[in-house]
């Protein structure tokens, strides 16, 4: 043993981080590259944000107004949203969890970093050399034979990123599997696990489809093979049910880590075991499988057969019901326990507030008539950021606050936090509850200019947005003080339950001094909101 | 900037089509299930939040629930019910809006990087602008020259992608006059947000006033004749000719027994293809000897071509 | 030789080996949907067109197809016979057959090659002077690139094999594998079977429609 050192202290030399196997390290390594790429993708929002508060643009081009929303999109969904939580937080946390001393392949996971800011290096170099104009979605005929921009660069970038993606939902599936704590049955798994066990399913299963999808774009750029190119024989629909095939089970790869995260949050700030515990297990999984087959709701207009819609119709109703099954489980969850308002648990709070708003948002676009009408305008933008914004990255929020006393050693300033998680949720409605009306009224997305009367929600929705920025940049600075300022944290500062828990903050090296044993059930308070021990 | 349709409120969508009510009572009942569901939730929250804080040591917190199967299944069949009835009144109505009546007239319609080209039956032509008349069914027949677009009318409720190398539909019977917006909705490159347009809906007589003063050198089927005789169609598909083609009189919306041993509705898309594609669907008892004129026709005019193969159905007698 | 012990992250090393070949059958998952795009699309097309990919398949070079295929099969006989041997502790003639394999790999490529040639004078590689007269042009180029895309990507694999094989041969001829410990040798054999198995199906899908009766 290494005395007291913890993962940190171990040894600080620069060479020591960018070589470590050390899950804990490695998720640091992540944190602090997305939440670069969160402020990348947050700055092109807050240009968007500002340019559309006049009808007819002040700023930008319109071709510069395009980059600017492709590179959002770029950005946020496979550089901030995807490893969002599972290679942070999951990084850090699942080896904790279940009792390891480190992931099943320490050395993959490292590669899959390096995989993680090659792809993100490629694709920064594509936007800045004049970036790209398709929209994240990369539809052709325009991407692959219409548009004037670095398409096979920026799609390159994705497609590495895309196996730093596949290596960690593998890595996570093998450690979930064969590297559990004795005594850890999957009952006993604390709900987090679950969810990211399904997250790391469709990681692997999903993400090849688009690999392959943007290889065959990518090649169509550079060598004009035409696969999807209808002046040639090629289908455009073909790349359209490919390109969702995927994208629509990365929407689960987005808010399933957050559903996790928010079972701890509710009963560790409850005091009380998770209501319905194997039925909130269960339904992530359901959400994964179930998942995989609604991917024709975003095609309802393309021209696919109208009963292929109604396939993807029922099954998108079909998925909703596990949404639904969690939210009341958390809800009841709070009944009879001793709830308590740390910041965390707001953020928690938030997520269910916001996340019920979205889901029942989405009933309306996987209702094929409304559908037809709402479809490809504002409506879809306000409800994915609802999800995508409102849920996740609330629910990031609120995991990185919980663990970052076992991350840090420190903890944060309470106070700042609470502040952070109201601004975040007042700004955020202010931002996109006017995006629903916009929708509602028929504005289209992606468009530059509009027409004046569409003005004022878009007025409104700047407002917000310039909340929102001031209210996500607050984490930064409390945060980073408390790295340095912020009070020691003892190991389990919540009082709760779970293995992480009981190793010192921040964990040594190798996390536990001995194996522990799992007798109990996750989650396992008395009547008194007090935790039972969790290794005999 | 010029096109942005004049009117419009900024608190409600005008609902002016023959199925936009329909749409629009289907969004209020998808907002009163929203509705009931949020606020029980939120009520709940609340309450257990409020009255189970934990410093509220009063609470009654004994006798906790613990069979959780009953609930469960409660909250899970409701939601499903719920989901399912809706998902029928969804689908039945999304099948009604995409199902033309019969005898609605047509008209074309080319999207293009960024413009809307339409032409009438009767040989007029207008950019970014679709007149049509009040309360008759229209079908657009709409396909693209080369990204993907779509083509928006919020005030009818109504959108279709416009593809390239194949036609795409929708129909729309207009119940109001006035001037109402056109879209493009799916992304489609620079101008994608200035490809816009009007609708602009007319008593019958003003339609018909306003097809007459439209400059027009011949019906649309005229044209196409023009095109069939200078791209040769005319020296195979002729009652007289050399070469034995299928003939094309009466075809339009009959079955086709193909080589295959499938049969195909003659349909617009189906005369399409066989321009474009010839070798792909060979009539059964004829030979793939036409060539492929991909490439060498430009939308405008295979839409004159179908225009006129269109018109032979009608008028059995061979063309002259 | 001392007894290999586990990586420090396992308590013993049964629990890495179970851990080996999850991790294994886990990638092989990702693979085989990777490869399901590119099949799918394939049937796609082919399903718009029968003839015509029938018509181009009948330009591919079934010959050296056919021996390609006899080649994978061999070779993967010869990696599931050094996983039996490896058991019983015969680690010097795993090597040799590992070893042997790779050189069949190298002895595939070598033969694609002739063939990418053979194509390449034909004008039959779209992105590289496609030429093709005739009615079906668009939907024989459409196969092409399947083609070319399809065994390109197969090669990647069957390079990467050869490489693994060629090291771990070594760590095999070191005597670095026993009866307790020998999970790289099984863990890339069901590599090697994987990437063949992908093989037998593009041999179905390129060299053999449009060539029955």
């Amino acid at each position: 043993m290494s005395g007291d050192k913890n993962y940190i202290t171990v040894n600080n030399s620069i060479r020591s981080w960018l070589f470590t196997t050390d899950h804990k390290r490695v998720a640091i390594l992540y944190f602090a590259s997305i939440t670069l790429f969160f402020f990348i993708g947050g700055a092109a929002a807050a240009l968007m944000r500002l340019e559309l508060v006049s009808p007819a643009g002040h700023f930008f081009t319109s071709d510069e107004y395009n980059r600017l929303f492709t590179m959002h999109g770029v950005i946020m969904v496979w550089f901030f949203l995807i490893p969002s939580i599972p290679n942070t937080l999951g990084n850090f946390i699942v080896p904790l969890m279940i009792g390891a001393r480190d992931l099943a392949f320490p050395r993959l996971n490292l590669t899959s970093w390096y995989l993680f800011m090659a792809g993100g290096a490629t694709t920064l170099y594509a936007l800045f050399k004049g970036g790209i104009d398709t929209g994240w979605t990369f539809y052709t005929p325009f991407s692959t034979m219409y548009s004037n921009s670095y398409v096979a660069i920026a799609v390159a970038g994705v497609f590495i990123v895309g196996f730093s993606s596949i290596l960690t939902g593998l890595n996570f599936i093998v450690t979930i599997h064969r590297l559990r704590a004795p005594g850890l049955t999957w009952y006993r798994l604390p709900l987090f696990l679950w969810s990211l066990y399904a997250t790391s399913a469709i990681l692997v299963l999903a993400t090849p489809v688009l690999a392959m999808t943007l290889l065959l774009i990518a090649l169509d750029r550079v060598f004009g093979i035409g696969i999807f190119d209808p002046a040639r024989g090629g289908d455009p629909l073909l790349f359209q049910h490919l390109f969702w095939f995927y994208s629509h089970p990365a929407v689960y790869i987005m808010i399933l880590p957050g559903m996790g995260v928010v079972s701890e949050l509710i009963a560790c700030y409850s005091r009380k075991e998770v209501f319905g515990y194997s039925f909130v297990a269960w339904s992530a999984i359901a959400i994964a499988c179930i998942g995989f087959f609604v991917w024709g709701h975003h095609m309802f207009v393309s021209g696919q057969s109208p009963f292929a819609g109604l396939v993807f119709s029922f099954m998108s109703f079909a998925v909703a019901v596990p949404s639904a099954i969690k939210v009341f489980n958390w809800t009841a969850t709070m009944h009879k326990g001793w709830v308590h308002f740390d910041a965390p648990m707001l953020y928690a709070l938030g997520f269910i507030g916001l996340f019920t708003f979205g889901g029942l948002s989405g009933l309306f676009l996987a209702c094929l008539a409304y559908d037809v009408y709402v479809t490809d305008t504002y409506f879809v933008i306000a409800h994915f950021h609802y999800i995508m914004v409102g849920g996740m990255v609330t629910a990031y929020f609120g995991g990185l606050h919980y663990w970052w006393p076992k991350i840090t050693g420190r903890m944060y300033p309470e106070y700042w936090a609470r502040a952070a998680a109201i601004l975040i949720f007042f700004g955020f409605n202010m931002t996109f509850l006017p995006q629903f009306i916009l929708g509602v009224l028929g504005m289209p997305r992606r468009y530059h200019v509009y027409p004046p009367e569409f003005e004022i929600w878009h007025v409104l929705s700047s407002a917000g947005a310039s909340i929102l920025v001031v209210a996500y940049a607050l984490p930064l600075f409390y945060l980073g003080w408390s790295i340095f300022f912020g009070e020691r944290s003892s190991a389990n500062p919540w009082q709760t339950t779970g293995l992480e828990w009981q190793t010192s903050s921040p964990p040594p090296p190798h996390n536990f001094a001995a194996t522990p044993t799992v007798t109990r059930k996750p989650y396992d308070f008395n009547v008194n909101g007090e935790p039972r021990a969790q290794n005999a | 900037m010029g096109n942005w349709v004049p009117r419009g409120n900024p608190f409600w969508p005008n609902a002016d089509s023959a199925y936009a009510g329909s749409v629009d009572l289907l969004f209020l009942a998808l907002c009163a299930v929203a509705f009931l569901v949020f606020s029980l939730l939120l009520v709940l929250l609340l309450r257990f939040a409020i009255h189970y804080r934990a410093g509220n040591r009063d609470a009654d917190r004994d006798a906790r629930i613990r069979k959780s199967w009953m609930f469960e299944s409660a909250w899970t069949a409701a939601t499903f019910v719920g989901f399912v009835a809706l998902f029928f009144w969804g689908a039945t109505l999304y099948l009604d809006i995409y199902r033309p009546p019969a005898g609605a007239d047509t008209i074309y319609v080319v999207g293009k990087q960024w413009m809307w080209k339409v032409q009438h039956l009767g040989g007029q032509r207008e950019i970014n602008e679709l007149h049509i008349p009040v309360n008759e069914a229209v079908r657009l027949i709409m396909s693209s020259q080369d990204v993907i677009h779509s083509f928006f009318m919020p005030e009818f409720r109504i959108k279709h992608d416009v593809l390239p190398g194949t036609s795409e539909e929708l129909w729309v019977k207009p119940v109001k006059t006035g001037i109402f917006h056109l879209f493009c909705a799916e992304y489609c490159g620079t101008d994608h947000s200035r490809m816009t347009g009007r609708i602009v809906v007319m008593q019958h007589e003003e339609f018909s006033d306003w097809l007459r003063r439209q400059d027009v050198d011949g019906t649309l089927a005229a044209q196409g004749a023009a095109l069939f005789r200078q791209f040769g169609c005319s020296g195979c598909h002729t009652s007289g000719s050399r070469v034995r083609a299928p003939p094309l009189e009466g075809l339009y919306g009959r079955p086709v027994p193909l080589s295959g041993g499938t049969i195909e509705v003659a349909d617009e898309r189906y005369i399409r293809d066989s321009i474009l594609q010839p070798r792909k669907q060979v009539v059964a008892g004829y030979e793939p000897l036409m060539p492929s004129f991909e490439g060498k026709l430009s939308e405008d005019e295979l839409v004159r071509l179908l225009a006129y193969v269109k018109s032979l159905a009608a008028n059995p007698e061979a063309p002259q | 030789m001392p007894e290999p012990q586990p990586a420090a992250q396992f308590a013993h090393l049964p629990q890495q080996h179970e851990v080996a070949q999850l991790g294994i059958w886990t990638f092989l998952a990702t693979e085989v949907l990777f490869f399901g795009a590119l099949l799918l699309s394939y049937a796609v097309y082919r399903s718009a067109d029968p003839a015509a990919f029938a018509e181009a398949a009948r330009h591919t070079k079934i010959a050296i197809g056919t021996i390609n295929t006899a080649i994978l099969l061999t070779s993967s006989f010869l990696v599931a016979w050094a996983v039996a041997v490896v058991k019983t502790g015969g680690s010097r003639f795993a090597a040799f057959l590992l070893w042997s394999a790779a050189a069949l790999g190298l002895s595939f490529i070598g033969l694609k090659g002739v063939e990418y040639a053979m194509e390449y004078g034909e004008h039959l590689l779209p992105g590289f002077g496609f030429r093709y007269d005739g009615p079906a042009s668009q939907s024989v180029a459409l196969f092409f690139s399947f083609y070319i895309v399809a065994t390109v990507i197969h090669a990647i694999h069957v390079a990467v094999g050869i490489a693994v094989f060629a090291v771990i041969g070594r760590r095999a001829y070191q005597h670095a594998y026993s009866g307790s410990y020998h999970s790289p040798v099984i863990v890339f054999g069901l590599y090697w079977h994987f990437v063949d198995i992908v093989w037998i199906f593009l041999f179905a899908l390129i060299y053999l429609p449009g060539r029955s009766g």
